[in-house]
């Protein structure tokens, strides 16, 4: 026998688990090569590309009306802010200014997505941890907001609601009285998640101290979202770079300095109370107007390259454009707030419990269609 | 920082700009475009980051883009000090064996970014630790966002 | 009972003594395996409609009235499902598994006293056999997770080893602190006892520790949340019975919720007097001791079910950290509180 196959009978083995790409906790078809050293983790390497559909290179061969279409599809717990990036990206190109009710509606519409991505969020979160009760909860208040929605829109979850130029159609007579309704229902919701879970001492040991991230780390990893701003690190693109309405309300950036899943878990909750007072600032005073400007039939934006910044649910959403004056886009890449903060688990979560994987990837919440565009 | 202070500052630390082909424009771009040759980027991005006045500590977009002839690779930058943006920008002539140093040492984040740069665009970055494809399984064949890439099956051109 | 004397007379004069008692037992066992096969679909049943009360749904409703006929039907599609498993897998090993848990927990039923003489077999170390038998049952869940050559299930298995062993000890001494004051193990005597009024009244603070020890212990050892550590399946998938489809699944499903029903019917018991009425007000009908006992069961399982469906699930470290930390500790404290509170008489009598 050769030396190194008897070295190799008292070596010990590393012990690689498939996490994914069916698995309940990875939330999609993400999958997660981890290193395990019987519960303790020692390397999480992530494996992308399950649902990949090259959403850039479809891009080149369609109009800029058609883009927007396509970035529903990408992070789809966000779609309407998806779709505003992009329809910023073209106005700023085409230097049109759409109207102010368009903005404002554009702004209420972002805000209700942010909180119907956070109820989810937050269910999945629970179950992620073990209190599957939290799920229903999270989906009752989303569904709320779905039906607003399909009422407004005719969508559910793909809106496609912004076009180039301002709104594909008027909101519906009811929207605004429904929108207050839910105002009313969700502030009487938010205390009930705290109970149930935010207070709960089994979720709080789950949490405090998990996958700790500090901010020096959080900018070099390009943490945006809230999984930034729970490391103290200061990055809402609707505070530094404000876009549609957002120039005329006040709200504070939720903001955090434990950097671990816990303090991730307070910046979500604090958001839904924020974006509910965005709302309640501008659902009084939706402007008399028009819902869109005319645009020319085939959008050619002028040559050049544009960049649109707006926040996600999840975090900072980039639109790159660059043009050479054509119908199409010459390129489009699209700056997802999913892979980079992905891209920081294994800095986090390595010398972790299996556990605390699962509740560090909760808070970190990825929507892999995002990550893989 | 202002753009022109920016550029002031940045074209005074080297002595012969036209030597690393340093270019400044803002034609065309919302930001300050620099544009550099591939050899020299390494080194202004390491100084870009640790100057106290540049101090750009975000890099929140790397795209690659094929233009033809040169492919390119797109650096957009933000300093979380200054909120001031910039976009570093290296022409790579060499298509067939495309290769540029490796960021990832000065912002963590370019270590998947890059990664995607490789696989849909097959540029080589240097000294990058765990350079394989991202998206795309590792016996793909072809670059699929290269402007010549032909997929006859799976690809519709309108 | 006078129904079961006159089956004994009616066997006694058809058959020869010495075979009418191996018959009676077969027909014991059978009795037995029927009523707690349904009563364990039953609890299945129970358990999602309370899951659904928690969590804003309806539940299970179309399948018979009130979804009543539901878990028979999914126990039906179980029974006729192809039975997969790995290639690899310890075939043997594999198919031994499911039998340990399920026979392990039937087992256990036997010697549960439902009323006065309503009793399978009252043996003299009732307890005692109780704990012994329901460690038993996790060489299966060990073994099922080892056999199944799936590094998922085997991380669940060996979770599943320490956590029960962890919580036995504390299932063990919470039951000790009790036989104590009943200064026997058997589990009629125990009850016998309680006629003075109720273990968790007549042991008061250490009794209450002793019986909060017991629960918490108790849903650890059925692997339920919180500390469905074994299971998992944000973590794990489905931990040790990924790989076991069918009826195989079936048994370890059914298993787990009949050890539901023993932990909540040692509890009942132990604490709350087993068949015996409050105050005695149905004293003079002895066959309602069924309806007390299954009332007190019943209303510790819903407890069960109350916990799984609130608490997040704890991290396996912190599992051992509440046991051996804080859990052991205080019932070691407890129990010599307990023998100092029989030794000086201070127990309440009613």
């Amino acid at each position: 026998m050769e030396t190194a196959t008897i070295n190799n009978n008292f070596k010990s083995e590393e012990y690689f688990i498939n996490m994914g790409p069916q698995h309940p906790a990875t939330h999609g078809v993400l999958r997660l090569l981890l290193t395990i050293d019987g519960e303790i983790i020692k390397k999480v390497e992530p494996d992308l590309g399950y649902i990949h559909r090259s959403i850039e290179k479809m891009c080149e061969n369609d109009s800029y009306q058609q883009i927007v279409h396509l970035t529903d599809r990408m992070d789809y717990l966000s779609s309407h802010i998806n779709n505003e990036a992009v329809c910023l990206a073209v106005e700023n190109a085409l230097e049109l200014e759409v109207p102010d009710r368009v903005k404002v509606i554009r702004t209420i519409l972002d805000e209700l997505t942010r909180i119907s991505s956070h109820c989810l969020w937050w269910g999945v979160m629970g179950m992620d941890v073990g209190a599957l009760t939290s799920y229903f909860y999270g989906f009752r208040d989303r569904e709320m907001i779905n039906d607003i929605f399909e009422e407004t829109c005719g969508a559910r979850l793909t809106m496609n609601y912004n076009i180039p130029g301002g709104l594909m159609h008027d909101i519906h007579p009811n929207f605004v009285r429904r929108v207050k309704e839910f105002i009313t229902h969700f502030k009487t919701k938010i205390p009930e998640y705290d109970r149930l879970l935010t207070g709960n001492i089994i979720f709080q040991k789950r949490t405090k101290g998990v996958g700790i991230l500090n901010k020096v780390d959080a900018i070099s990893f390009g943490a945006t979202g809230p999984v930034g701003r729970a490391s103290g690190y200061s990055c809402d693109v609707r505070k530094y770079h404000p876009y549609s309405a957002l120039d005329r309300v006040h709200f504070n950036e939720a903001l955090h300095t434990d950097g671990d899943s816990y303090a991730r878990y307070l910046v979500r909750i604090q958001e839904m109370w924020e974006s509910i007072s965005i709302i309640e600032q501008l659902i009084d005073y939706i402007p008399d107007g028009d819902h869109k400007v005319a645009t020319n039939a085939v959008i050619k934006l002028p040559k050049g390259e544009y960049y649109q910044k707006v926040e996600t649910a999840r975090g900072e959403l980039g639109v790159y454009i660059v043009s050479t004056g054509t119908k199409n886009p010459y390129r489009v890449k699209f700056r997802s707030p999913g892979l980079s903060n992905l891209s920081l688990l294994n800095h986090i979560t390595v010398g972790g419990k299996i556990g605390d994987l699962v509740a560090t990837m909760a808070t970190i919440d990825i929507v892999v269609p995002d990550i893989d565009r | 920082m202002t753009n022109q202070e920016l550029q002031d500052l940045i074209t005074g630390w080297f002595t012969d700009p036209a030597a690393v082909k340093l270019e400044f424009t803002e034609e065309g771009s919302q930001f300050l475009n620099l544009s550099i040759h591939p050899d020299y980027l390494h080194e202004l991005m390491y100084y870009l980051k640790l100057n106290r006045n540049t101090s750009f500590d975000y890099l929140f977009c790397l795209t690659g883009i094929d233009w033809g002839k040169e492919l390119e690779v797109v650096y957009h930058l933000e300093s979380t000090d200054y909120r001031h943006i910039m976009v570093v920008r290296s022409k790579i002539e060499d298509r067939e064996n495309p290769e540029i140093e490796s960021v990832q040492d000065i912002w963590a984040t370019a270590n998947f970014h890059e990664r995607e740069a490789f696989d849909l665009f097959g540029i080589r970055f240097k000294n990058h630790p765990n350079l394989k494809r991202l998206f795309l399984s590792e016996d793909f064949e072809g670059y699929p966002l290269r402007k010549d890439f032909v997929d006859e099956k799976n690809m519709v051109v309108k | 009972m006078d129904i079961i004397l006159s089956i004994h007379d009616w066997f006694l004069g058809l058959l020869p003594a010495q075979i009418t008692g191996f018959t009676k037992m077969a027909l014991i066992a059978l009795t037995y395996l029927t009523l707690f096969a349904v009563l364990g679909l039953y609890l299945v049943l129970l358990e999602r409609r309370v899951a659904a009360w928690f969590q804003l749904r309806i539940g299970p409703n179309r399948v018979g009235f009130q979804g009543l006929l539901q878990t028979m039907a999914d126990a039906l599609k179980l029974l006729s499902k192809e039975l997969t498993g790995t290639v690899k897998a310890d075939k043997f090993l594999y198919n031994l598994a499911p039998y340990f848990v399920i026979v392990t927990s039937l087992m256990a039923l036997g010697i549960f006293p439902f009323t006065q003489n309503l009793q399978a077999y009252d043996i003299n170390i009732g307890l005692f056999f109780l704990i012994a038998i329901s460690s038993i049952g996790v060489i299966g869940v060990l073994l099922g997770g080892w056999s199944s050559n799936n590094k998922y299930a085997l991380i669940g298995a060996m979770r599943s080893g320490v956590q029960t062993i962890s919580y036995e000890l504390s299932i063990g001494l919470s039951l000790l602190t009790m036989v104590l004051i009943t200064g026997s193990l058997q589990l009629s005597e125990i009850i016998e006892v309680q006629k003075n009024g109720w273990l968790i009244l007549q042991g008061h603070i250490p009794a209450v520790i002793a019986f909060m020890i017991y629960m918490i212990a108790g849903t650890a050892e059925t692997n339920r949340a919180p500390f469905d550590m074994v299971e998992a399946e944000s973590e794990l998938g489905a931990g040790f019975h990924t790989e076991y489809s069918g009826m195989k699944f079936a048994y370890f499903f059914l298993a787990e919720f009949i050890n539901m029903f023993i932990i909540a019917a040692i509890a009942a018991t132990v604490f709350f007097g087993g068949w015996l009425s409050p105050f005695g007000i149905t004293e003079s009908i002895p066959w309602l001791g069924v309806f007390w006992f299954l009332l007190k069961t019943f209303i510790l399982v819903f407890l069960m079910m109350w916990f799984r469906w609130t608490f997040p699930r704890l991290r396996v470290d912190q599992l051992l950290t509440l046991e051996w930390k804080y859990l052991l500790p205080i019932n070691l404290a407890n129990i010599v509180i307990m023998a100092l509170i029989v030794w000086l008489g201070l127990t309440l009598q009613l």
